[in-house]
């Protein structure tokens, strides 16, 4: 009786320990190779043969199709350079540049990775598309109110991930964070959520 | 005491072995990963074209919307499969992955340097067996080696701007992905 209770307390502690470990893995998004630029994350590791079981398993679970290293890289932004989680109610604003890349694309989802229905059909701009300033850099405003220039528009969802990719680009496994890529500010500007709080 | 505690370090031990057991097998046995989205959609061996990713409906999640984009479900166990995809006026690329979606080679437009991407793809044991005169072994022959005899491809085309849509759809509509016959003699390509 006591080997048994204690043979299934083990097993039980073993599931519990082993299944919990995978399903944070999964939802977290954990795979090795990260390289973080300001809020902004990408895998360049998970687009080749040498991608880890954690970036398999990954894949498998969401069903995308990685994009492939000798094609480009994915960038994913889940929250501003505060560390506050992108919302959609607010106006959040992009500015800066982007590493050298032939072109890039800035696309916008729900954390599920299904792009977010607006009036306009706007679901993400590309590099050609984009209004600079002189010295080449631009600015994106991603909010639910129409704005002038570069306007995403996030039809006020509550919680949003954006996906800059860069095509035929140098950034790959080798690269380190540092001068030579810069990846855009992301900063949040004017929150609702703020000024009901602020007023007493 | 000691007894809970030991119990609970080799459940806690035991639970790694679960963790990583559980990690290595989830993309053998998932049933919503991309090669099983597209099975129904996408026949053997040819191009399917995939609509646009729209909110209420999309392919497979993260799509990226400034793209046209098509796969080509392939099988090498009849014989090497030829791939050409025309080039679009901004960005065509091509890539490769596994039947558990990983992506092994990838290339575009100007890596390939020409109008059109020709790719030959097999598996190692078919570029084995393939006859070494120099007919096959010419330098401008893109060979490409599938780790798995069944896989995806993906074509990719952008679209700089929405307007230029229907320019990228027509690189995938163009694209061709066949298995090659097996008397086909590559000395003089085929139009």
């Amino acid at each position: 009786m006591r080997l048994l209770t204690s043979t299934l307390f083990a097993l039980i502690v073993a599931s519990a320990v082993g299944l919990g470990l995978t399903y944070f893995a999964l939802t977290r998004g954990a795979a090795f190779g990260a390289l973080t630029i300001g809020s902004w994350t990408a895998w360049p590791k998970t687009g080749t043969a040498d991608a880890d079981p954690y970036a398999r398993a990954n894949i498998a679970r969401t069903g995308q199709l990685p994009v492939a290293l000798g094609d480009g890289v994915s960038f994913t932004a889940k929250s501003d350079d505060n560390g506050r989680p992108l919302d959609g109610r607010c106006d959040v604003v992009l500015y800066g540049v982007t590493p050298a890349a032939r072109f890039w694309t800035l696309s916008l989802y729900n954390n599920d990775g299904e792009l977010i229905a607006n009036s306009i059909d706007r679901y993400g701009f590309s590099s050609q598309e984009i209004v600079r300033r002189a010295d080449g850099s631009f600015e994106i405003t991603v909010s639910p109110r129409a704005n002038p220039g570069n306007w995403l528009p996030t039809a006020g969802v509550d919680r949003y991930t954006l996906v800059l990719r860069l095509y035929d680009t140098a950034v790959g496994v080798a690269t380190k964070a540092g001068r030579e890529v810069p990846m855009p500010a992301i900063e949040t500007r004017n929150c609702p959520d703020d000024q009901a709080r602020s007023r007493p | 005491m000691i007894r809970w505690l030991l119990l609970l370090l080799g459940g806690a031990l035991l639970g790694g072995i679960v963790h990583l057991a559980t990690i290595i097998l989830l993309p053998r046995t998932a049933t919503q990963d991309a090669f099983a989205r597209l099975t129904n959609d996408a026949p053997v061996n040819s191009v399917a074209a995939l609509p646009q990713p729209r909110p209420e409906k999309a392919a497979m999640p993260f799509m990226d919307p400034a793209f046209a984009a098509g796969v080509c479900r392939y099988d090498l166990s009849n014989g090497p499969l030829k791939l050409t995809v025309p080039v679009s006026l901004a960005y065509t690329s091509v890539s490769f992955y596994t039947r558990y979606d990983v992506a092994y080679y990838a290339i575009n437009d100007r890596a390939a340097g020409r109008r059109v991407i020709e790719l030959d793809l097999m598996t190692s044991e078919q570029k084995n067996a393939m006859p070494e005169d120099e007919d096959v072994t010419a330098a401008d022959r893109l060979i490409v080696e599938s780790p798995t005899i069944s896989g995806l491809i993906a074509i990719r085309a952008l679209a700089p701007e929405p307007g230029l849509m229907p320019m990228a759809r027509a690189t995938i509509t163009n694209a061709r992905c066949a298995v090659q016959t097996a008397a086909a003699a590559p000395a003089t390509p085929r139009r």
